[in-house]
């Protein structure tokens, strides 16, 4: 078997009436990266404490490098401060009543290190983080992206090969995230610890990880690298809650109407010629297409809709242009120079290739 | 490894959780120290006791019997026992509530919301009543308006005018309401002021932007949203001056007005316990059922106060040519709600002879006199008398360890209602640690008299042991440490103590180095409140002490009972001292403490 590092089986968490995490399978292998993602709500953060120990499961198993941690048919469960797992909180709490150093050197007493290794290594890790001359300091006196990278500080020195990260630049502006983002990332690469990383921002989910699990109400709905999440969407959730803008519907039917065996996608308005070929003509689906998968074009032709220009959003080097087509909105992402005006007639270019199709009734995304 | 049936390994790791044990601990002595009790003072008023003897011919000690239950609800005696004591409990009650709450509520709009000069002085100073224990102002009352009808000498009013007052004056329903608004207004003061400046006053102003009147703005807007508050105060002054004690046993008892309180006192003493005890049923009932409809109140209608905090502050409404009448009113509250009762009690010690107020015998004799057989019956002064320096070296040995204990076990209950929250052993914790506070002091009192008067399993009988009057300190207050550690630590949140937890510390190194550094402000001023209330504390513990574990509020009751009015204001005077060097003391740790 593969080195996987953190196994995750079964796994619920019912809290009262309230299904938190539902029957979760997963593994990790050792040194990835893996994001959790998923609207505020839907368990990400229940399954990270029960991965730390600090949420007893309801159900399934939990091993930590091939150790079970947590059974419930076995009636084990190994208490957080046994699991040696470093963990970040949304909120990062620091201890107030402590100095930074003190913060940082907690996990070493505990460890009952001598206290000139102990002022080594917090000194060692207070310049890695760029954070020399604080330690005096109390929480309560930093900014947000100090005291987060005193959080991160705090976790790092005892050196786990677990590392799990509940939001942790969610408190932080634009501009710091960014940078806090290529840190994380940067740190990642060197020690090499396994992480499990929380979020409900996909374009944090998009840039970090190694493979990313989509989950909604307790469910994990797709776990893939994130290309494949963005281009192959399992499901119309995922679809729809992957990108920005959001990615086009359409509903309709399938018909055999393509030349060489193509099916093709057909509305009471228009019809699409798609590259799938295995789906029975007549089938109720939903088609979908990437915002910047749609470009302009001149003339009608095969796979073109014909639209009227609503909004123009232009931000920075990309133009997001709404248009619509009878009662239909579509979303385009464009890139290049945009001399429209609302209310102008185009037409829509929709490249077969690029449309996906999902069963209406599943919502599953249907095999080419 | 070892295979253990799974179940056992799950109950065995939902047992190991720190918490859970904890709450376990805590129920245990909560069961203790709070329902067993109960459960004894239901029983024994259904038992034949020994002075029942006295009663009935019938009775026979040990056995079952619904004697006392009939004496209280239907018998020749009922009217005296139970309805006039009811009757007088409720209108004094009410009547004080509405009092206390119209002049708090009225000073407490005047300094948030008016232009009256010296607001923050007067904030400071309204609070002073209620620092003064309440059967003082029942003591000044009397020095003042006592008359030489109903026995012992006359007041001041009388010394100075000659009118002898008349006995609606100086005894009863008039006075008892009057002490106690006048001690119970800084209540509503506080928790009216605390409303008014937690609104978002932006709700005020945008009425007032609408073009609304000022008076409209007050009747629409504001006192819709302090009514809580308001509803509040009135309730709680209301269950609290129904378990007084002090007050109406000196203004009352002397004209045979009773209330339920002193009712239970009396029937104590008179040996006739098992009728004190149903009393007392009655007593928790009433005011059990006051908290609940104030709960369920406040729960409905606090859905739609915004306490925004930080709004701007309204302007001013100015009070015009009403200001100085106004400031002068206040004044005159304070004088005498604070310096004449001080003056009066401070007056009294100096007298040589009671009723005899004039200059010229004025003497440091009852503070600092030798025994002498001419006076007091030869008892010495209180600065060199053993008895009452000792009941003072009980008095804050009380405090001291009643408040100790409170405050540590404040914060397990903190600790584990907080960890636990959501789960119904947490929630039973919380609700048990909460009991003490719907049983009025007189009647806790006698909760402790009827279980500990008897040993009781492995426990002997403690009656009469220092350890009981703590332990019942000790359980009153939990209340009140435990709310406070519990709401300090819902601010900290459970994540600072995981992210220990994370870090491979131990429970007991979490408790140290986390917990307890993190929580014991909360404790703190948990531990300030309890030291002053079990300092002038009298309701609560005068059924249990005995002459070896007296106190000074004690010592206080009993000089006045047998009319040694000199010695029972000196006594007072080291009390009130003694709170204030508390009250000072503790600002001080405050300001240390804090982080
Ligand atoms: N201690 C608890 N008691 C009861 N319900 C809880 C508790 N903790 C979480 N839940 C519920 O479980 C569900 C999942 O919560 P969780 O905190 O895991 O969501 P999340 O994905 O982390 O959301 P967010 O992105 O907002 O942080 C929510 O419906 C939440 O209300
Ligand atoms: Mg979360």
């Amino acid at each position: 078997m593969a080195a996987d590092i953190i196994e995750v089986k079964n796994l619920t968490k019912v809290f009262g009436n309230v299904v938190a995490v539902d029957n979760v399978t997963f593994s990790i292998a050792e040194k990835d990266f893996l994001i959790l993602l998923g609207p505020s709500g839907c368990g990400k953060t229940t399954i990270l404490r029960m991965i730390a120990g600090l949420e007893i499961p309801t159900q399934g198993e939990i091993y930590l490098k091939d150790r079970l941690v947590f059974s419930s048919s076995k009636g084990v469960f190994v208490p957080a401060r046994q699991r040696e797992v470093g963990l970040v909180f949304q909120s990062y709490a620091l201890w107030p009543h402590m100095t930074v150093f003190e913060n940082i050197a907690f996990g070493l007493k505990v460890k009952r290190e001598g206290s000139e290794v102990i002022r080594k290594k917090v000194d060692d890790i207070l310049a890695y983080m760029q954070l020399e001359g604080m330690k005096d300091r109390y929480p309560q006196e930093m900014s947000g992206g100090q005291q987060q990278r005193v959080a991160l500080a705090r976790m790092l020195v005892s050196h786990p090969d677990i590392l799990l990260m509940d939001e942790p630049l969610s408190n932080l502006d634009a501009k710091l995230r960014l940078e806090m983002r290529a840190e994380i990332k940067n740190i990642h690469s060197q020690i090499g610890a396994t992480t499990v990383y929380v979020t409900h921002d996909q374009v944090e989910g998009q840039t970090m990880a190694s493979n990313i699990a989509v989950i909604n109400k307790g469910i994990i709905e797709q776990l893939a690298p994130p290309k494949t999440i963005y281009n192959r969407p399992a499901n119309l959730f995922v679809a729809d809650f992957i990108g920005s803008p959001a990615i086009n519907l359409m509903e309709g039917r399938t018909s055999s109407e393509g030349d060489d065996g193509r099916v093709c996608f057909k509305t009471g308005e228009f019809t699409l010629v798609t590259a799938y070929r295995n789906i029975q003509p007549g089938r109720e689906v939903v088609a979908a297409i990437r915002p910047e998968s749609i470009s302009i074009v001149k003339e009608e032709s095969a796979n073109t809709i014909p639209g009227e220009v609503r909004t123009i959003l232009p931000s920075g080097p990309e133009t997001v242009l709404r248009v619509r087509h009878a009662n239909l909105v579509f979303s385009l992402l464009l890139t290049q120079e945009v001399n429209l005006s609302p209310g102008q007639k185009i037409h829509l270019y929709l490249p077969a290739e690029n449309i996906l199709v999902f069963d209406k009734q599943t919502g599953n995304l249907l095999p080419l | 490894m070892k295979r253990t049936h799974p179940s056992f390994s799950r109950f065995k790791n939902y047992i190991r959780r720190p918490h859970i044990v904890i709450s376990l601990i805590l129920l245990a002595i909560l069961l203790f120290i709070v329902l067993v009790p109960f459960a004894r003072m239901i029983r024994d008023s259904f038992i034949w006791q020994f002075a029942d003897t006295r009663l009935s011919r019938n009775a026979l000690p040990g056995e079952f019997t619904l004697f006392h239950w009939k004496r209280v609800f239907s018998s020749a005696l009922t009217q005296n026992i139970l309805v006039r004591p009811l009757f007088n409990s409720l209108t004094t009650s009410l009547s004080v509530s509405a009092c206390a709450m119209f002049i708090g509520s009225m000073l407490a709009w005047l300094v948030a919301r008016t232009d009256i000069p010296f607001r923050k002085t007067i904030a400071t100073v309204a609070v002073l009543p209620y620092v003064i224990p309440s059967y003082i102002h029942a003591l000044a009352w009397i020095n003042l308006f006592k008359n030489d009808r109903i026995g012992g000498a006359a007041g001041v009013f009388q010394y100075l005018t000659g009118i002898v007052p008349p006995d609606w004056l100086s005894y009863g329903y008039l006075p008892i309401v009057v002490t106690l608004s006048i001690h119970y207004f800084p209540f509503t003061f506080l928790l009216v002021s605390a409303a008014l400046t937690s609104i978002d006053s932006r709700l005020e102003e945008s009425g007032e932007i609408l073009g609304a009147s000022r008076t409209h703005i007050l009747r629409r807007i504001t006192f819709p949203l302090v009514l809580p508050a308001l509803l509040s105060s009135f309730i709680l002054t209301f269950s609290r001056v129904l378990g007084t004690f002090g007050t109406p046993y000196f203004l009352g008892t002397p004209v045979r007005y009773f209330t339920l309180s002193t009712q239970i006192y009396s029937n104590i003493t008179n040996r006739i316990p098992s009728v004190g005890y149903i009393l007392a049923f009655v007593l928790i009932a009433i005011s059990s059922a006051v908290i609940y409809i104030n709960q369920k109140m406040i729960g409905k209608s606090k859905s739609y106060v915004t306490i925004g905090g930080k709004g701007f502050r309204v302007t001013d409404t100015p009070l015009g040519r009403m200001q100085y009448p106004l400031l002068a009113l206040i004044v005159l509250l304070f004088l005498a709600s604070v310096v004449l009762p001080l003056v009066l009690i401070v007056w009294q010690t100096l007298a040589l002879y009671p009723g005899d107020y004039s200059l010229r015998h004025l003497t440091l004799l009852f503070w600092i006199g030798e025994a002498n057989t001419a006076f007091a019956e030869g008892e010495a002064g209180v600065l060199r008398n053993p008895a009452i320096l000792g009941a003072a070296w009980n008095s804050i040995k009380l405090a001291l360890s009643a408040s100790a204990l409170a405050g540590f076990l404040g914060i397990f209950i903190g600790y584990a209602v907080v960890k636990g929250r959501n789960t119904k052993l947490a929630s039973m914790v919380e609700q048990m640690s909460f009991l003490p506070y719907l049983v009025p002091g007189i009647a806790f009192g006698a909760l402790y008299l009827a279980l500990f008067s008897h040993s009781f399993g492995p426990i002997p009988a403690l009656y009469g042991t220092f350890f009981l009057v703590a332990l019942v300190c000790v359980a009153k207050n939990l209340p009140f440490t435990g709310r406070a550690v519990i709401t300090s630590m819902l601010q900290i949140g459970s994540e600072l103590e995981e992210a220990s937890e994370t870090l491979g510390a131990r429970w007991s190194m979490r408790f140290r180095k986390i917990i307890l550094p993190l929580s014991i402000q909360g404790a703190i001023s948990g531990f300030v409140l309890v030291f002053i209330t079990v300092m002038r504390e009298l309701s609560l513990i005068i059924l249990l002490v005995t002459p070896q574990t007296r106190t000074l509020t004690t010592m206080t009751f009993r000089y006045q009972e047998q009319g040694y009015t000199q010695f029972s204001s000196a006594i007072s005077v080291m009390i009130i001292v003694i709170v204030i060097f508390g009250e000072l003391f503790s600002k001080k740790l405050g300001k240390k403490g804090s982080i």
